[in-house]
C-alpha cells in the first residue's frame, strides 16, 4: 500500500492509496483525478497522461524513457526536463509519497 | 434486394468464402455497409489476415484493437514513409500514379522529418488556440443551423456537414470567406484519381493544385509580413521549424490539414445524426441530460470511425498474431474493425453516448501519427450538437444514407432528413 499526491495546475491536491504494481495513469483515472485522460490505456501512445513529477522524486521515477515515451512528449504541451507520461510510471513502495503536478491542458 | 435481404446475403457471404479469399480492400462492401460482417469473421478466424491480390496487390490486414495497438505504436517497424506507399492502401493516391505532383507532409513521414514538421503544426490546434477560435465557430454553426427549413425534407450532408466542415477550415486558416468552397474543392481534388467522377485528367489535378498552390503563397507571402497570428498559416510562417520550408513541403502541409480536416469531420457530423436517430432511446437519454454531449462526441467518432483504415509499410520483418509479417509489406490497420472489438470495448456494435471510457477507441488512431486535429475535431462536434439541440426536439431521418464508395473514407453522400421545431 501506498500514497501518491496529484497536484492540479491550479493548486488542488489529491492524495490517494493504490496497492503496488499499477501505474500512475492507472491510480489517477481510478480515482477520477480530473485532466488525466489515459486515452490508449496506458501504452505510451496518446500522451493524454502527462505528469510533472516533483522535482524531489525524479532520480526515483526516472526520466522519461528513450523511444515511444519520449517521443510522444514531443507532441505534448509545455514540456519540461521533469515531465513524464504518468502510464509509464510504475508504482512500487519505493514511491510512497510521489507527488505528480498536472499541466493546465492536454490533449 | 431488401436491404435486410442484401445484409442477410453479405453474411452468407463473409461466412462461407474460404479464409484466403476475403479482401476486405473491396470498396463496394463499404458503400453495402456489409464490411462488419467480413471484419467479424476475421477478428475471429484470422485476425492477422494475408490477402494474396486484391487491386492494390497483396497486404495485410490488422483487425483486432490490440494488434492495430501494437503496429501503430510500432512505428521503427512499421513506416509511413510517403516513398514505401505512405498511409493508404492505394500506393497510387499519395504518389499521383506517376502523374501528378507530389506533396510532401508529415502524415507520410518517418521521425525525425515528421516529429519537427508536426510539432509546428500541433501549436495551431492546442486548447489554448481552440479557445480562442471557439466563439467565431460557435457564431457560425448558429447562423447555418438558423438558415435551415423546419418541417421540410432536406439532404442533410450539404446543407449542414460540408457547409460547416468548409467553414471551419476557412476560421482555422483565417481563409477569404467569401473563396471557402474552393478549400473543399482543393480536398476533394487532393485524393482523386482520374475518372473517380471529380477529375478527368492528371493535368487537370496538377493545374487545380497550382491555383491551390499560387492562393496559398499568396497567403503566405501577406503573413510573413505582418505580425504573428493564431491562423495556421500565419503560424507556419513565423515558425522556426517551418518558416524555411520548401514551397512545395508547404502546399503539402495545407493540404494535409485540408483533407484531414474535411472528409472525417464531414461524416462524423452526418454520422451523429444517424446514429441518434437509429438509437431513440440514447436520443432520450441526450434530450434528458445534455451534458452527456462530452461522452457523445467521442462515441460518435468510433461509432462512425470516420477513416477506415491507415496503411503502414513494414521495414524490418516483424511477428504478430503467429504470423511472420516480411520487409517490405503492405500492413493496413483497420481502425473500422478495431473498433468494433468486443475484447476491447463493451458491446462495440451499440451506440451508448454515456461510454464510461468513450474515448478508447481507435478512429484518431495511436502513437506519433495520432491525430493532431482530435480535439478541434471533438470541439466543432460539441458546439454543433449544443447549437442544435437549443433550435430543434428532433432530427427525423427520412430515407437511407446514400455511402461513400471507399475503403478510406467512411462516410455518406447524402442523408435525407427533416427537422422538427
Ligand atoms: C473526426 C475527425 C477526424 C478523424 C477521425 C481523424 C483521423 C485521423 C487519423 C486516424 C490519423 C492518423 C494517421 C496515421 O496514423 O497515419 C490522423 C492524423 C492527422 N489528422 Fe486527423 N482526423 C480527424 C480530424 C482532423 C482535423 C479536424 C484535422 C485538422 C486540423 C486533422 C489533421 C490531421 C493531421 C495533420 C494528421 C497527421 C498527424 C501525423 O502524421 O503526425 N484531423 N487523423
Ligand atoms: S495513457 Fe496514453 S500515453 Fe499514457
Amino acid at each position: 500500500m501506498l500514497h501518491i499526491k496529484y497536484v492540479e495546475a491550479n493548486g488542488t491536491e489529491y492524495l490517494v492509496e493504490t496497492d503496488a504494481g499499477f501505474n500512475a495513469m492507472e491510480v489517477a483515472v481510478k480515482n477520477g483525478i480530473p485532466g488525466i485522460d489515459g486515452d490508449c490505456g496506458g501504452a505510451a501512445a496518446c500522451a493524454t497522461c502527462h505528469v510533472y513529477v516533483d522535482p524531489g522524486w525524479i532520480e526515483k521515477t526516472g526520466k522519461a524513457a528513450e523511444g515511444l515515451e519520449q517521443s510522444m512528449l514531443e507532441f505534448a504541451e509545455d514540456v519540461q526536463d521533469n515531465s513524464r507520461l504518468a502510464c509509464q510510471i510504475k508504482l512500487d513502495d519505493a514511491l510512497d509519497g510521489l507527488v505528480l503536478k498536472l499541466p493546465e491542458k492536454q490533449h | 434486394m431488401t436491404a435486410l435481404a442484401s445484409a442477410t446475403a453479405a453474411a452468407t457471404e463473409a461466412e462461407s468464402l474460404p479464409l484466403d479469399r476475403i479482401d476486405v480492400s473491396r470498396a463496394e462492401l463499404f458503400e453495402r455497409n456489409v464490411e462488419g460482417e467480413y471484419f467479424a469473421r476475421l477478428r475471429r478466424e484470422d485476425p492477422v489476415h494475408y490477402c494474396a491480390e486484391s487491386a492494390y496487390g497483396p497486404y495485410w490486414s490488422i483487425t483486432t484493437y490490440k494488434d492495430i495497438m501494437a503496429v501503430d505504436t510500432n512505428h521503427q517497424v512499421f513506416s509511413s514513409d510517403a516513398g514505401l506507399g505512405g498511409i493508404l492502401i492505394d500506393d497510387n493516391i499519395q504518389k499521383s500514379g506517376g502523374g501528378g505532383i507530389d506533396l510532401p507532409n508529415f502524415i507520410g513521414m518517418d521521425p525525425p522529418q515528421h516529429d519537427e514538421q508536426r510539432k509546428a503544426v500541433s501549436p495551431i490546434v492546442a486548447p489554448a488556440n481552440l479557445a480562442k477560435l471557439e466563439g467565431t465557430i460557435r457564431e457560425r454553426v448558429g447562423r447555418v443551423l438558423d438558415g435551415l427549413p423546419v418541417g421540410e425534407e432536406f439532404d442533410w450532408v450539404p446543407a449542414v456537414s460540408i457547409e460547416l466542415t468548409t467553414q471551419m477550415l476557412a476560421t482555422l486558416f483565417d481563409f477569404p470567406f467569401e473563396d471557402r468552397r474552393k478549400l473543399t474543392r482543393w480536398s476533394d481534388v487532393t485524393v482523386a484519381e482520374p475518372g473517380s467522377g471529380i477529375i478527368d485528367s492528371w493535368e487537370q489535378r496538377n493545374s487545380e493544385l497550382m491555383e491551390c498552390a499560387n492562393y496559398f503563397q499568396r497567403l503566405w507571402n501577406e503573413r510573413v509580413n505582418s505580425d504573428p497570428g493564431s491562423d495556421l498559416i500565419s503560424m507556419l510562417a513565423h515558425s522556426p521549424a517551418t518558416r524555411n520550408m520548401t514551397a512545395e513541403n508547404y502546399l503539402g502541409n495545407v493540404v494535409l490539414l485540408i483533407v484531414g480536416g474535411n472528409d472525417t469531420t464531414r461524416n462524423s457530423m452526418t454520422g451523429g445524426v444517424l446514429a441518434l436517430h437509429q438509437n431513440p432511446a440514447e436520443f432520450a437519454k441526450l434530450k434528458a441530460n445534455p451534458t452527456l454531449i462530452d461522452s457523445m462526441v467521442p462515441e460518435i467518432i468510433r461509432w462512425q470511425t470516420p477513416l477506415s483504415h491507415m496503411r503502414r509499410t513494414a521495414v524490418a520483418d516483424a511477428e504478430l498474431g503467429g504470423k511472420t509479417i516480411r520487409k517490405g509489406d503492405k500492413v493496413v490497420m483497420w481502425y473500422v474493425s478495431g473498433n468494433r472489438d468486443d475484447t476491447a470495448i463493451d458491446r462495440p456494435e451499440a451506440f451508448i453516448i454515456d461510454r464510461e471510457r468513450p474515448r478508447q477507441h481507435l478512429s484518431f488512431g495511436f502513437g506519433i501519427h495520432r491525430c493532431v486535429g482530435n480535439r478541434l475535431a471533438e470541439m466543432q462536434l460539441k458546439i454543433l450538437w449544443e447549437e442544435i439541440l437549443k433550435r430543434f426536439s428532433r432530427i427525423e431521418v427520412t430515407g437511407d444514407p446514400v455511402r461513400v464508395r471507399s475503403n478510406f473514407v467512411r462516410g455518406y453522400a447524402s442523408l435525407p432528413v427533416r427537422l422538427h421545431a
